[in-house]
């Protein structure tokens, strides 16, 4: 039954010119599950991303999530029925504040005359505080988006989606160009923003996969390659011999 | 109150530049000049509609519009339409083979009023005309295009070719619109002589208040999140989408007002200047519009309306002693814009002289006992 989680990815095929991307991938993601796909370069990862977030549009196969069918829908419907997507490099609005940053993901005033009659109520403004808290970002709230650091940029982009509250998190490369610190604090956000809603990280940096993983999935060449907990996919011989062979 | 002040005028320093260009058009201009400059002047403040319309479109939208001159002319066409027909009366068009129509028509051997001509005699029709026939037109042609993502220099090149169909469809029918020579000899609005001094005067005021409530209008936008998403999508346009935004529309209703104002514009100028033709909407001006946008710097609406001026008066003043070196003079000063100043007047205004005139009103302001709070945290304080 499909319905017990939260995304059914079945049989998705994209292919570009005859080269298929991604080719006849299923995934599975449970409620409260912080699933990371790994894999080599070109191996399709963030194509699987733009294709449920409705970037990419898919050759073939379905994606559902919570029961309803995405493929078909335009992107801000997709954000709207749940899922948020983080790109890998920070993509913010570096000429913005902070709380401005905030301010325009928060959902609501989403529609042209909402936006014109948009209020930063008290409600909202707690809520920015909060998740501004979350990110580690409390003290640059009116700093412009484009002067902070780039791990700081990275927070920020993950507070601009958590404060849509998705179903869904998608996060490409979270950690790319942090310093160890902020990969712990980063790690320490993900296991807390991974309650009560479900998380697909893709990541390079093994030690952190490690420190987050509930499951791995590998893919090569479009295509499921393993999959299960972290040091399972680690023996797997396929996965050494994909990694480190020829 | 509160919110009027922030939003509409744009807080204290909105309020005076908006006071400062008021007083310019209504007191300075007035005392200044003589009725004949003064209807020039006028009539370039019409085009200042468009320059404003610009800065919201291809300032603030990113959405570089070559064709702000098509609905300048369709705004004007409107109001010179309901302006011909009152001046084409049976008893002054005795003399025409079809008397009641309007005189061009009579030399085309058209002997009947075409169709889309009869509504115009309605004044309420025809103010209503001015604005939704360009919006529309405005709103089709920006979803085909936006809701299919063309944008960038594709849309630019679509809008100029729809300024050279305009004009060539104008030019073309010339039993229906008045050909090359366009639209003249027009004497009243609503039985009011608007050839008269007093009523010149009078038209004057009435354009200088709407394009400062037009500007207002857009301040008010520019403030609201619209504002803040139309810099997102400039910035990031991904991004917004993936926060759940339907870029397009917002594209869309900014190409559309943008249009909307050009029209007001273009209405004002036919009650002004007294005629309309073809020359007034083809890809010439509308590429003219966009240099006074950029003169003036293309994200300061008050700019836009100084640059139109300034650019305006230039060109009496520079076409009258070489009139053929004005448009190689005009290109040359677009370049250099572009390429020294990119944020206009405005631009030089905010590097040369803000400083200076902030700490020249620092001095009679001395008294005041020195803010202690650190910037930083009276801005949250504000903010939030």
């Amino acid at each position: 039954m499909s319905y017990e989680f939260a995304l059914t990815v079945e049989d998705l095929t994209v292919s570009f010119d005859g080269f298929k991307a991604v080719d006849g991938l299923n995934l599975y993601v449970e409620k409260n599950e912080l699933r990371v796909i790994i894999g080599p370069n070109g191996a399709g990862k963030t194509t699987v991303l733009d294709l449920i977030c409705g970037k990419t549009r898919a050759t073939g196969g379905s994606i559902q999530f919570n029961g309803i069918e995405l493929t078909k829908f335009p992107e801000y419907k997709i954000v709207q029925a749940g899922v948020g997507r983080k790109f890998q490099t920070p993509s913010i609005y570096e000429n913005l504040s902070v709380l401005e940053n905030l301010e325009i993901s928060f959902p609501r005033g989403r529609s042209v005359f909402g936006s014109l009659m948009f209020k930063r109520t008290q409600d909202v403004t707690d809520r920015i505080l909060e998740i501004a808290e979350t990110i580690f970002l409390s003290e640059q709230l009116n700093v412009q988006a484009g002067l902070l650091s780039h791990g700081q940029k990275q927070w920020l982009e993950i507070g601009m989606l958590l404060i849509q509250d998705p179903e869904l998190l998608m996060l490409d490369e979270p950690v790319a160009g942090m310093s160890v610190s902020e990969r712990e604090k980063t790690a320490e956000l993900l296991n807390k923003i991974s309650q009560g809603r479900s998380l697909i990280v893709i990541e390079h940096d093994m030690e952190f996969v490690k420190r987050i993983a509930h499951k791995v999935t590998v893919l090569h060449q479009g295509k499921v390659l393993a999959e299960g907990n972290m040091d399972a996919v680690q023996n797997n011989p396929k996965v050494i011999e994909v990694y480190l062979g020829h | 109150m509160n919110a009027f002040y922030s939003n509409w005028l744009g807080g204290k320093k909105g309020a005076i530049e908006l006071a400062i260009l008021a007083a310019f058009i209504f007191i300075v201009m007035p005392l200044w000049l003589d009725i004949f400059r003064l209807n020039l002047v006028g009539k370039y403040l019409t085009y200042a509609f468009a320059a404003v319309g610009l800065v919201m479109v291809w300032g603030y939208g990113g959405i570089l519009s070559l064709g702000q001159g098509v609905f300048f002319g369709l705004g004007g066409y409107c109001m010179a339409m309901y302006l011909k027909l009152e001046a084409s009366d049976p008893v002054s068009t005795a003399h025409q083979t079809t008397p009641g129509i309007p005189d061009f028509m009579d030399w085309n051997q058209v002997t009947q009023l075409p169709l889309f001509w009869e509504p115009f005699h309605s004044l309420i029709f025809t103010l209503a005309a001015v604005i939704m026939v360009p919006l529309v037109l405005a709103y089709v042609i920006s979803t085909a295009m936006f809701k299919r993502r063309v944008g960038g220099v594709y849309f630019s090149i679509i809008t100029q070719a729809i300024a050279a169909i305009l004009t060539i469809l104008v030019v073309g029918q010339q039993g229906m619109t008045g050909g090359i020579n366009g639209i003249t000899d027009l004497k009243t609005l609503h039985g009011w002589n608007i050839n008269t001094e007093s009523a010149k005067y009078i038209l004057y005021y009435v354009n200088g208040a709407l394009l400062l409530g037009v500007i207002m209008l857009c301040r008010f936008i520019l403030s609201s999140k619209f504002g803040r998403l139309l810099l997102a999508m400039r910035d990031k346009e991904d991004r917004v989408r993936f926060s759940g935004y339907d870029v397009a529309n917002f594209k869309i209703f900014t190409f559309s007002m943008g249009a909307m104002i050009s029209a007001i514009g273009g209405a004002m100028f036919i009650l002004q200047v007294g005629f309309m033709s073809p020359s007034l909407i083809g890809i010439v001006p509308s590429i003219e519009m966009v240099i006074f946008a950029a003169i003036g710097g293309r994200v300061s609406l008050v700019g836009a309306v100084y640059g139109t001026l300034l650019v305006n008066y230039g060109k009496s003043a520079f076409s009258e002693s070489f009139p053929s070196l004005w448009l190689l003079f005009m290109g040359a000063l677009f370049i250099g814009v572009v390429m020294f100043f990119p944020n206009g007047l405005a631009g030089l205004y905010d590097v040369y002289l803000k400083g200076r005139v902030e700490s020249l009103a620092g001095k009679f302001k001395k008294k005041n006992p020195p803010a202690i709070l650190t910037p930083a945290k009276t801005e949250l304080q504000n903010e939030l």
